[in-house]
């Protein structure tokens, strides 16, 4: 899949192979260290920091959790 | 006039198998409509991974509705968080920008299906709301019918 940044297709491709090798090989198995995929993370969100900018999305918007936090929605009867 | 969407659904895979693919689901031939996919936050807090990601999607508008959304392309944030030992994911999506005009909320929880072993039971809520004076009954009525649409 493409990154909203055309510059940052090949990091985001490198990244999320190693990032679908150790949630496979590692996290499942109960290894919950990170640190392999550290390296490649960091230039690929300098890259993506940059194409959002560009696109000017708004990053409060984006940094805002919800999940998790008592700001998810609740279910509801359906009217 | 908000409008709740509630469906439980089974898939004939293993938990480990829907957490794996949930990564890998884009591109695939029924979501076109997806331009682009980039993770933007992730981090291991007590033994569960949380997620932050970026989608872009092209946006179909109503005819009538084009005087609210001039927009081509919608943003969507998806967060997940990821709990291994207790098998449960759990994905929350909302839109970012035009939330007044329409906005969609969907969270689907994953976990293993205690009735049928080796498949995985999702269990998917939505919120369809919309603020516009006037027509938020007509735009929620839309959203909700689009929603269920693409479910299918």
């Amino acid at each position: 899949m493409n990154s909203i940044g055309e510059a940052c297709n090949d990091l985001k491709k490198e990244y999320d192979a190693c990032f679908n090798s150790w949630f496979s090989e590692h996290f499942l198995k109960g290894n919950t260290n990170d640190s392999m995929c550290a390296p490649l993370f960091r230039v690929y969100q300098q890259c993506v920091k940059k194409a959002m900018k560009d696109h000017k999305i708004d990053l409060q918007e984006v940094n805002n959790d919800i999940l998790g936090t008592d700001k998810e929605k609740q279910p509801q009867t359906s009217s | 006039m908000p409008r709740f969407f509630s469906d439980t659904i089974i898939f004939n895979y293993n938990w480990d198998q829907v957490a794996q693919g949930f990564w890998k689901r884009y591109p695939n031939p029924n979501s076109k409509h997806v331009l682009s996919e980039d993770t933007l936050q992730r981090e291991v807090r007590s033994g569960r991974l949380f997620t932050k990601r970026l989608l872009s999607k092209t946006n179909s508008t109503p005819k009538w509705a084009e005087r609210f959304v001039t927009a081509k392309h919608v943003h969507i944030v998806e967060e997940s968080i990821v709990d291994p030992k207790r098998r449960v994911l759990i994905t929350y999506t909302r839109n970012l920008g035009y939330a007044k005009v329409m906005s969609v909320t969907e969270k689907v929880v994953y976990t293993e299906s205690e009735e049928h072993p080796g498949k995985t039971v999702a269990l998917r809520s939505a919120w369809i709301d919309s603020q516009v004076k006037g027509f938020s009954r007509a735009i929620c009525a839309f959203g909700y019918e689009r929603f269920k649409k693409k479910l299918q």
